[in-house]
């Protein structure tokens, strides 16, 4: 797909066929292709409309939809979230943009106290379609409070579904599917994949929202990653195919809930797994997923499950140190010769 | 002053009164669990704003908001087996007293942390001003919730986009036992709203009349199109915060000055004086309002728990669900 050259907006134009689509523009792909279908839909957050969105995502849709389903919001994360759950109570399809995860601390009582629970505990009267948006990770040397992964706070809160698109075809999908969904959903997306390049190609279709995919079948172990950590999955196991090693990288994509038929039905191929993420390992995502196959999928182990994670530091401004605390390749392939077979 | 509508105040107020008292009696009996806070004394706030309002007007409460909701019109039975946990309750026994819901009646909660109204009824007035509808999003809060963020940044928002939200405050001078001037560098609640160029007005919160007179007036303003107002409505509770406090924090001078103030006796000495009711008419109206109560009790005795643990956690099983785009 390219950007088409008469649309002043800087709207992304979608293509007939199959196309390579950068991670933002199927984002933003998603977003107009929505509006356009739904006037209930309307994106709000701070910088989304005159300047078109920090990761461009919302490039070009205040001049398309105007000031009223694209909303610039003040610096106020708590109160435009609760925005959103108030406007999706009553009819709207309101998608809000936290400029990033670290803010997001600020929204956690519209997430967490509103969000996730005015369904439950209005005895299912009330429906909450709400989608919050927010990229998060370690990207270049953002410091600690620029550069934290929070998936784990938001796991442990029922009433909501996380996803975690990392290509084109998963933004797209995922994001268009999250906007139609009547839970809330929070899409979370990673700083350092809006520029990355991927074939798009809508006939394809929609996978499961919550399916994860697997992007490198193999039969000696499992490795199991989402967002960037799936790059460092897949090139550990390329490497460890020069040694005759077949790993399976499994992109999760979603986190609540998670495919676990998937990671079952791997485990039994290949008896043998490694989380890898990109999130502190104490209580982090890993140890949700190993606990979760140690219970359901003990027989089929042929060693422990481990996880190859960040060190449990805030993380520090100095790059040698930055990239120290987060998982690589080579820290992947360590891990891996620790479960397999001298 | 129509009689009608005074007879209606009367009734809401007596029965507010009384199923309060009654719910104060079940907690006691250990029917009612949990967190449980009593309006007596604020009847008027509830009363006179409510029913200045249309029924196409979103209500938007707090953790307060029994009266609310029985003035809205959610039956009385409905709203006593919600605080009985009972499936028969307006939330089905899954939110209680504090969560209570109803949402034919646009009644949007019940919300138990503090200052979450104002986002919300910003929320719904964004909606409603998107779609240019004429309703108004009526957002309840304490005098407690203005030292709040969100009462700061959706009174921005709001005044900013113009919302069709009406900020009322139920102001009975105490954040639990904290005296407002105590939690409040400015104890006028109502001056706040200048900062934001939110026209605003302060009313005798004791006065169901007065009350009812200011609303009707801010919600003109407001369906007019000019953006948001705030009404700031003086009050009083008698009784602790909630049934766990005591109210050693008070004198009991200052709880009496205020009773001679209550909305229920002055308002039916009002009514009395105008004509609006005999002394009969008001001692039928106290006993209609007393059976309506035993009733409501009645209903909730009886009406089943709910039984299913993960009902409506999602509005869809959260399976990989398979959805269209
Ligand atoms: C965010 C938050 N902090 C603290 C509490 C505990 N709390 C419940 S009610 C209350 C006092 C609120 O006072 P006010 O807003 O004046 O309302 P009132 O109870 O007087 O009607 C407090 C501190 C809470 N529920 N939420
Ligand atoms: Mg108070």
């Amino acid at each position: 797909m390219k950007r088409s050259h008469n649309d002043h907006a800087g709207l992304i134009a979608p293509a007939s066929a199959a196309a390579e689509l950068q991670v933002w523009e199927a984002l933003n792909l998603a977003l107009n292709e929505a509006m356009a279908v739904d006037d209930a839909v309307f994106v709000l957050g701070e910088d989304v409309g005159v300047y078109g969105g920090s990761y461009r995502v919302t490039q070009g849709l205040y001049a398309r939809y105007g000031e009223w389903r694209v909303r610039d919001t003040p610096i106020s994360e708590g109160s435009f979230t609760g925005l959103g759950v108030g406007a999706a109570l009553v009819g709207g399809r309101p998608v809000v943009e936290i400029m990033t995860v670290n803010f997001a601390l600020l929204a956690l009582d519209a997430i967490v106290n509103m969000a996730a629970k005015l369904r439950y505990m209005s005895g299912g009267q009330l429906r909450v379609p709400l989608v919050v948006r927010m990229p998060g990770g370690v990207a270049h040397q953002l410091a600690a409070q620029h550069s934290q992964r929070l998936e784990h706070m938001l796991m442990n809160v029922p009433g909501l579904r996380i996803v975690a698109p990392g290509t084109p075809q998963d933004s797209y999908w995922q994001l268009r599917q999250a906007i139609r969904h009547d839970d809330p959903v929070i899409v979370l997306e990673h700083e350092l994949l809006y520029f990355d390049k991927g074939t798009f190609d809508h006939a394809a279709g929609a996978p499961p929202l919550h399916a994860a995919a697997v992007r490198r079948p193999g039969r000696d172990l499992t490795l199991i990653a989402w967002h960037r950590m799936v790059q460092v999955a897949q090139q550990a196991a390329e490497r460890l195919a020069g040694e005759g090693i077949e790993a399976e990288v499994i992109d999760l994509r979603s986190l609540r809930p998670i495919d676990l038929p998937l990671l079952r039905e791997s485990l039994g191929r290949t008896h043998r797994a490694l989380v890898v993420e990109e999130d502190c390992r104490f209580a982090g995502a890993g140890a949700e997923i190993v606990a979760a196959l140690t219970e359901a999928a003990f027989f089929d182990l042929d060693a422990p499950l481990r996880r190859v994670a960040a060190a449990d530091v805030p993380t520090p401004y100095n790059g040698e140190l930055e990239r120290a605390s987060i998982p690589d390749v080579d820290a992947v392939i360590e891990a891996a010769r620790g479960i397999l077979p001298a | 002053m129509q009689r009608d509508l005074a007879r209606q105040f009367l009734y809401d107020i007596e029965l507010a009164r009384r199923f309060e008292q009654a719910a104060a009696e079940q907690y006691a009996q250990g029917n009612i669990a949990g967190f449980l806070h009593l309006y007596p004394g604020e009847e008027a706030v509830a009363v006179g704003t409510l029913r200045a309002a249309d029924v196409g007007d979103y209500v938007v409460s707090t953790y307060r908001e029994h009266v609310h909701a029985l003035v809205r019109g959610i039956p009385a039975g409905a709203v006593m087996a919600e605080l009985f946990g009972r499936s028969g309750g307006c939330s089905g026994g899954y939110g209680g007293s504090m969560h209570l819901f109803d949402r034919e009646r646009r009644f949007l909660g019940g919300y138990a942390i503090v200052g979450e109204t104002f986002p919300v009824a910003t929320g719904v007035a964004y909606w409603l001003r998107m779609n240019e509808a004429s309703d108004v999003a009526l957002c309840y809060f304490g005098d407690g919730a203005v030292n709040q963020g969100t009462f700061h940044e959706s009174l921005n928002m709001a005044a900013l986009w113009k919302l069709p939200v009406l900020f009322i405050c139920e102001n009975n001078h105490y954040q639990i036992g904290t005296e407002i001037h105590r939690h409040s560098a400015l104890a006028e609640v109502y001056q706040r709203a200048c900062a934001y160029g939110i026209d605003s007005r302060r009313v005798d919160g004791m006065d169901v009349l007065a009350v009812y007179e200011e609303t009707r007036e801010a919600l003109h303003y407001v369906r007019d199109g000019h953006g948001p107002c705030l009404l700031e409505c003086e009050t009083y509770r008698y009784r602790g915060h909630s049934m766990a406090d005591a109210g050693a924090y008070r004198s009991a001078l200052e709880v009496a000055e205020l009773r001679a103030r209550d909305p229920l006796l002055t308002f039916t000495q009002r009514a009395l004086e105008a004509g609006w009711v005999t002394q009969e008419e008001a001692d039928e109206m106290g006993a209609r309002a007393g059976r309506e109560v035993e009733a409501a009790v009645a209903f909730a005795e009886q009406s089943p728990p709910p039984t299913q643990l993960d009902k409506d956690v999602y509005v869809r099983p959260l399976d990989l669900y398979r959805g269209d785009a």
